[in-house]
């Protein structure tokens, strides 16, 4: 398969942020209140995320390595800020909708996590692929939970009214809970047709003992760790 | 004085950080596993959520605002938080090394908490005080350890539980974070 192509393919399914690797979780589980949410949220986390791997992958040989992380911040920081004051000039009906969650796209791992985990190592291009496939399965990701919750929750799919009026909608699903729940549910279904998770791909096979970013209760494999 | 109150039961309860408005998910999520990190993450966060939201209220009132930079709050604010748990971290280890043993690993990974960035954000949209950006940070990481102690204790029962292969993992943790929120819910309808 074409290079290119293969970042698409690697972001959208084959690591999936948000149902594979489980990062950024916060503005999944806060703005899937409705589908539109999910697009417009997706969409400024991916253009933040293409411009960030490209500015990163241009600055990767004069970045020094010990101050990585502080650059990456301030890059990350300063082209949400671009973001965030475009959207309120241009978009200010999302930016409304979206609230705090905007600015808190600094602090969205998966940026981060990608600048490290790929831009610092490959050409600007790859990097552009790579944002885009990763930005475009995060929007997917988010989408599909905000259509989700919106339908049970509200009756609507992307404002257009679906379930017939007389069916009373589950309230609980447009609220804080029916996140947790809608995700769960989108997880113990991939766990149930085999589509594992990348925590518990990186347990099974080789399992750091680092337990702080991991949310698998795995003792038997601690402790096994732990007596190496 | 009763409105002081009002902001800390209101950041701790009623808005609940992380059950009602997602912040702070990753460590919520990733540190539960057993009660004694999930304590010691809660006091690292008490801690830099405070002095992180009283710092980032003074930068706010009296360099950005005053020379119309409010725009750069995010850049700012996260730099500050950066250099605030460095600092943190630096005296922590001179003055009391048992504090920084017990806060051990969780105390820099707070800079990638963004409810310490939230709560500086909204606190500043709110037009708090430094009084009240002092005592919503310091509400909402007391909101922030109470979930996260109290999920804790929750696991550590699911732990010992036989269940569906498909549910073990992130999935009974998630839909345990659900029920914590629907009965967290019931706050909102406190009335003073």
């Amino acid at each position: 398969m074409n290079k290119y192509i293969e970042r698409l393919y690697n972001g959208l399914i084959k690591e999936n942020p948000t149902l594979v690797l489980m990062l950024g979780m916060c503005p999944t589980l806060a703005v899937s209140t409705r589908a539109i949410n999910g697009i417009g949220m997706g969409l400024s986390t991916t253009a933040v995320l293409i411009l960030s791997n490209l500015v990163i992958s241009w600055l990767r040989k004069v970045i020094p390595d010990q101050v990585r992380l502080p650059s990456y911040i301030v890059i990350v920081a300063s082209l949400v800020t671009v973001t965030e004051l475009l959207m309120e000039a241009y978009l200010p009906s999302v930016y409304e909708a979206l609230g705090i969650y905007i600015p808190l796209i600094v602090v969205n791992c998966i940026i981060l996590g990608r600048a490290e985990a790929y831009a610092n190592k490959h050409t600007p291009v790859l990097s552009v692929m790579d944002g885009l496939g990763m930005g475009l399965g995060f929007t997917i990701a988010l989408t599909l939970a905000g259509l989700f919750r919106e339908v049970l929750g509200n009756g609507t799919a992307f404002g257009y009214q679906i379930l017939p009026k007389s069916m009373d909608p589950i309230g609980i699903f447009v609220q804080p809970p029916g996140a947790f729940l809608v995700i769960a549910f989108f997880i113990i279904i991939m766990n149930a047709i085999g589509i594992k998770t990348r925590q518990r791909q990186l347990v099974e096979q080789e399992c750091d003992g680092n337990c702080a970013g991991c949310s698998l209760a795995c003792d038997s494999k601690k402790e096994e760790v732990e007596s190496k | 004085m009763k409105d002081l109150i009002l902001l800390i039961i209101g950041g701790a309860l009623i808005n609940n950080v992380v059950l009602n408005q997602f912040l702070g998910i990753c460590s919520f999520l990733g540190v539960s596993k057993s009660m004694k990190p999930s304590a010691s993450l809660g006091m690292a966060v008490i801690f830099v959520m405070t002095i992180a939201s009283a710092v980032a209220s003074l930068v706010y009132d009296h360099v950005l605002a005053p020379l119309g930079m409010d725009y750069m709050k995010t850049i700012v604010f996260i730099l500050v938080i950066a250099a605030l748990v460095q600092i943190v971290e630096m005296f922590l280890k001179k003055t009391s090394p048992s504090v920084y043993k017990a806060l051990g690993i969780y105390l820099p990974l707070i800079t990638t908490n963004c409810a310490v960035l939230g709560v500086a954000l909204t606190n500043v949209q709110n037009g708090y005080n430094f009084l009240q950006c002092v005592l919503s940070g310091f509400g909402t990481a007391l909101g922030f350890t109470l979930a996260i102690v109290l999920l804790a204790g929750i696991r550590s029962r699911i732990n010992e539980e036989d269940l569906p292969a498909p549910l073990r993992g992130a999935p009974i943790v998630m839909i345990a974070a659900a029920l914590m929120s629907i009965a967290f819910m019931g706050f909102a309808g406190l009335s003073f």
